[in-house]
């Protein structure tokens, strides 16, 4: 791991309209071939393949998961008792349908596509994301990886706002943006920056959807004050905030403080070992050096997949605590100099940077 | 009428796959069904223009490498997002172990 400084003309216009949108397009960082490890086509058809009893497994022990946490905090309100099974099932609902949206969103947990279809919308609702709305930002996200000015979903940008990614692992930043942004498509508007990346026919799909939500989420609170309890929106919204913590704390090491403006994953993503329960609640998304390179991949062949590659990937880092040990002080650098970023080492088996692909950017900056 | 060019061998491409054919300055991707049906489309996926002969087959569907949008190889319809533009489709025919396409 190297730590690179480098000048840049002007602070970063992260907007999706700005300065540095238009940029990214004209210097060629939008839309660009990117790098990618050598596999022979019978080895990555193999990679590919998918099968439905993996995921069908996990989500019966996901969703028996949800019914038992959920119901022993239904039987235990009133009483401390009902706070484990209240963590479970917000963690459950505010982290593992992190990883669940967005597998489902690949197509590539289930082979069959319906199934693939009903976990998406199930777990987008929980994480408050909409349907349409994100399955087109991840395209993006895919296409412009952590491109400043390009790629909608930079979770921390530069210089980084420490006090929102405190609030995100309560959810508070984001639910409230999620909710202002369903009131607002529920009214048929479509932002600006939305028109980017959602194309004209798709648009009236994400106002469907936030108008169902709005009416569920209306229903929910109209039954907490019938009810005279918050008990239904301890099961439906508020665990986007209180079980938020474990989609922030893995979602933060994907790419927190490394570069940006690369066309190389291998400099703008993290691969993370974690406990299987991580991994679970995750769905292996902690192998997301590989997952970018190569998004065709199911989430659980991700870990052969990183077997295969890994000789010519950096070094895994090899927890989560080591992972927030080394993103927190590049934070805080970041801070002052926000050009400031990680340089992940490759092992010498690797093939090298391709230094000539970054020549207007703080990676081409440091090699020289 | 536009003639009919040779592709590659039958055998060159697996059951249910796909391979790149570039000719004329034009790439297309040649497909190999499960039923050992063969067909051919555009070699570049209409959302962002990459290979789709880099991506996986799965019963009649290619799904793109980059963004796993899905096409009908054997009628070129797109199947959803991100994919909105439909695949174009060339006549296919195997004549004496070879794989002849009709390029438009």
């Amino acid at each position: 791991m190297t730590a690179i400084t480098s000048s840049a003309a002007s602070p970063r216009d992260y907007s999706l309209t700005g300065r540095d949108a238009r940029l990214a397009v004209e210097n060629g960082l939008a839309a660009a071939e990117w790098y990618h490890t050598e596999i022979p086509r019978k080895q990555m058809k193999e990679l590919m393949q998918r099968s439905d009893q993996p995921a069908i497994r996990d989500t019966i022990i996901w969703l028996a998961a949800f019914v038992v946490s959920a119901a022993g905090g239904i039987w235990f309100w009133g009483s401390w008792w009902c706070v484990p099974f209240f963590f479970v099932y917000g963690t459950l609902y505010g982290s593992s349908t992190d990883s669940r949206w967005h597998e489902c969103g690949h197509g590539t947990a289930f082979r069959t596509q319906w199934m693939n279809d009903v976990v998406y919308q199930l777990a987008c609702f929980m994480i408050m994301r909409n349907p349409v709305t994100w399955r087109w930002s991840h395209t993006r996200h895919h296409t412009d990886t952590i491109i400043v000015g390009r790629d909608p979903e930079i979770a921390v940008m530069r210089p980084p706002d420490l006090l929102r990614v405190v609030l995100n692992f309560f959810g508070i930043l984001d639910a409230w943006h999620a909710m202002t942004d369903m009131v607002r498509n529920a009214a048929g508007i479509i932002s600006p920056a939305e028109k980017t990346f959602i194309p004209e026919q798709e648009q009236p799909k994400a106002i469907r959807v936030a108008r169902i939500w709005l009416a569920i989420y209306i229903a929910t609170i109209a039954l907490a004050f019938y009810l005279h309890s918050w008990l239904p929106l301890m099961l439906v919204g508020l665990p986007r905030l209180y079980g938020a913590w474990h989609h922030v704390m893995t979602g933060l090491l994907q790419h927190g403080g490394l570069a940006d403006n690369v066309i190389d994953h291998r400099l703008n993503s993290r691969t993370v070992l974690m406990n299987p329960i991580s991994r679970f609640i995750y769905w292996n998304m902690n192998y997301h050096v590989e997952h970018h390179m190569f998004p065709m991949v199911p989430y659980h062949t991700l870990p052969k997949l990183h077997e295969m590659i890994k000789h010519d990937l950096p070094a895994p880092t090899p927890s989560i605590l080591a992972g927030y040990r080394e993103m927190i002080p590049a934070f805080l650098r970041q801070l002052r100099n926000e050009d400031y970023f990680l340089k992940r080492a490759l092992p010498p088996t690797a093939k090298p940077y391709r230094e000539e692909l970054h020549n207007d950017n703080p990676v081409a900056a440091a090699a020289e | 009428m536009s003639d009919w060019v040779e592709a590659c061998a039958a055998g060159d491409i697996d059951e249910e796959d796909v391979m790149r054919f570039d000719h004329a300055g034009r790439t297309f991707a040649i497909y190999r069904s499960p039923d050992d049906e063969y067909f051919a489309t555009d070699g570049l996926c209409t959302h962002e223009k990459v290979h789709l002969a880099d991506g996986l087959v799965m019963d009649d569907i290619i799904e793109c490498p980059k963004h796993n949008g899905r096409f009908n190889y054997k009628t070129g319809d797109a199947r959803g997002a991100p994919v909105c533009v439909n695949l174009r489709t060339y006549p296919v025919k195997v004549d004496a172990g070879k794989v002849l396409i009709q390029v438009g």
